[in-house]
């Protein structure tokens, strides 16, 4: 198993942190200042603004025209493209950090992306709804019907994430492609990271989210 | 008997579309046989004139010139009554106070293109070396003697760095021919509805508009100035083939569908029975009135030849390589003239070479010419486009 660890989430956006998502403020946290990053899915740009008043410089990929043209009005380069069949296009080592943050369920070849964030940057951060968490568990187990969240309001008919996935499954994709996980951080329902001595099942019990600093793994 | 009704004559005379040539109600910055202009067809051009506009004021630090290019058929009159046919700027949607482009805040510049027949030199001025109209004997240009040409006016000017070159479709192509060539000289482009290489189907249509124009007997092998003639017929024709190409089946639909034009019922005659044909006629009449025929011929093949990979061994991203440039591409969804894939090409190049680049596909049914239309999601990425640049490059913010 790869480090685990708290992660101080004081140092970012003091005073703003109330309307920013705790998954951002850990992303942000996670990636080293004057470095250059891609966020793929980057939605509005709230990610990449946040990023950009670090000093980082940023750029986005983002599926609906509505978000790219969002994004461009708050002056952030951002293109109008698709995870699953663009990222190709970009060349090996462009990035220090690619960042996938809640889009990795709703890509048709999530292993292919995954194995392409690693081949743009030198990092990527990788961040998404934990299946495993146990209100999922619940609604399975006991409801009999596909869960629905207040994060994952969709019904299974109408929604985009077609690829869910748990914490634990996440782990084991990333060792069988030979991903480094170099920090691992589960939040539970009120974004706060999960306790790092508790035991690995707990994670993927109390984690509604997952997020993941990863490199490229050696030996291969 | 079948009535036939052609392409009026031109209500406005060949003489105020001429004077335009060489006597233009412009700004003028003459270059003498001392500052010739090196063709890519290896001719030096000279001496010559550029025909331009300003708008706004040339701030202290000389950092806010916005080069506009303007389109094949466009001219240097952007924000202001044309001095040929008295109708407004043809880009007044997204220049004037108030608007993106708004000349409180930038110095921006419109020059006619050489090649062009509104007072830059081109096929229709006057050779010096003969006295007469230049006619076929004019050397072929380029998209890149264009630029290089504008290059030598913002020289003239005194700006060293423009803080932004902005242009739709053949415009377009100069905005990024500029970043290819003048990468330190350009600090943002708006590139619109554009390519970086124009398409077989592009230089299909443009084909069929030339040979439009040589089919009309008064062309006289380009010849039709000296004989005091202009071949019009020709030119609207070519003018209706291509202005099909600027809209989209939607729009055309949307605006005219099938409805008569004056009238309830088939004349069974080849008048203009569908409006669509009536609104053709008047383009193409209204566009001889201030177009010349051998420009038309130069300019659309300067598109043509418009290829900047091939200029760079092949690989497109080669030409922006280690570019500092903040980009903005701008596509149209119902533009099948220029698609979204040309956009969607040259975005690729420049994220392999790590350019700072926004790009955005606007949703119209209006086609390649929404760029000049009222489309206000392409202004608003216009207006935060710029906005952001500015804050970059230090300007003063304020009002826009």
């Amino acid at each position: 198993m790869s480090v685990q660890e708290v992660l101080p989430l004081g140092g970012v956006a003091a005073g703003q942190s109330g309307q920013v998502r705790a998954d951002h403020l850990l992303v942000a946290e996670m990636v080293k200042p004057g470095s250059k990053v891609l966020d793929v899915g980057c939605g509005d740009g709230d990610l990449l603004q946040l990023l950009e008043a670090r000093g980082i410089d940023g750029r986005g990929i983002e599926l609906s025209r509505e978000g790219v043209n969002r994004c461009v009005a708050k002056g952030l380069a951002v293109v109008q493209g698709d995870a699953d069949t663009d990222l190709v296009n970009y060349p090996d080592d462009a990035f220090d950090y690619v960042i996938l943050s809640q889009t990795l369920q709703a890509t048709r070849q999530p292993k292919v992306v995954l194995e392409n964030l690693l081949r743009i940057g030198h990092r990527a951060i990788v961040s998404f709804p934990n299946f495993g968490f146990w209100k999922m568990r619940l609604q399975l187990l006991i409801g009999g019907h596909m869960p629905r969240t207040e994060n994952l309001p969709a019904t299974w008919y109408d929604t985009a994430n077609i690829h869910f996935c748990t914490i634990k499954d996440f782990v084991e994709l990333c060792d069988a492609i030979n991903v480094k996980m170099e920090r691992s951080v589960a939040l539970d329902l009120y974004g706060r990271p999960v306790p790092l001595n508790l035991p690995w099942w707990v994670w993927n019990m109390f984690g509604e989210q997952g997020v993941f600093l990863l490199s490229r793994g050696g030996g291969k | 008997m079948v009535g036939v009704k052609s392409i009026p004559s031109p209500a406005i005379s060949a003489d105020d579309r001429s004077h335009e040539v060489d006597h233009p109600s412009s700004l003028i910055a003459h270059f003498g046989t001392e500052q010739p202009l090196p063709l890519d067809c290896g001719v030096d051009l000279t001496p010559f004139q550029i025909a331009y506009q300003t708008y706004g004021e040339l701030n202290a630090d000389r950092s806010n010139a916005i080069l506009i290019c303007h389109a094949l058929t466009g001219d240097q009159h952007v924000a202001n009554v044309h001095p040929v046919t008295g109708k407004p700027g043809w880009w007044e949607t997204l220049v004037g106070p108030g608007r993106p482009l708004d000349p409180d805040r930038y110095f921006i510049i419109c020059s006619n293109v050489i090649g062009g027949c509104m007072g830059s030199t081109g096929p229709a001025s006057i050779n010096p070396a003969t006295g007469k109209v230049w006619g076929l004997k004019f050397p072929v240009i380029t998209i890149p003697d264009m630029v290089r040409a504008q290059a030598m006016l913002i020289d003239r000017l005194g700006i060293d760095t423009l803080f932004a070159v902005v242009g739709g479709s053949m415009g377009g192509m100069q905005v990024l021919q500029w970043t290819a060539a003048y990468p330190e000289r350009v600090f943002s482009a708006l590139a619109i509805a554009c390519s970086t290489r124009h398409s077989a189907q592009n230089i299909a249509f443009h084909e069929l508009g030339r040979q439009a124009v040589m089919a009309d007997p008064d062309w006289h092998n380009g010849g039709y100035a000296d004989r005091g003639i202009h071949p019009h017929r020709g030119l609207a024709v070519a003018r209706m083939a291509a202005h099909i190409t600027y809209l989209s089946d939607a729009a055309l639909h949307r605006k005219f569908g099938r409805r008569m034009q004056d009238r309830d019922l088939p004349t069974f005659s080849f008048d203009a029975d569908f409006q669509v044909e009536s609104y053709l006629r008047y383009q193409g009449s209204s566009f001889v009135e201030r177009f010349d025929a051998n420009a038309y011929l130069y300019l659309t093949r300067a598109m043509d030849y418009f290829d900047i990979a091939a200029d760079h061994g092949g690989v497109l991203a080669k030409a922006f390589a280690g570019i500092k440039t903040r980009f903005c591409v701008v596509s149209f969804t119902s533009d099948w003239l220029f698609p979204t894939s040309e956009s969607r090409a040259l975005v690729h190049a420049l994220n392999a070479s790590s350019a700072r680049v926004s790009f955005a596909e606007i949703e119209t049914d209006r086609g390649h010419d929404a760029f000049l239309l009222d489309v206000p999601e392409f202004f608003d990425i216009s207006r935060a486009f710029l906005q952001s640049a500015g804050k970059a490059r230090g300007l003063n913010s304020g009002g826009g």
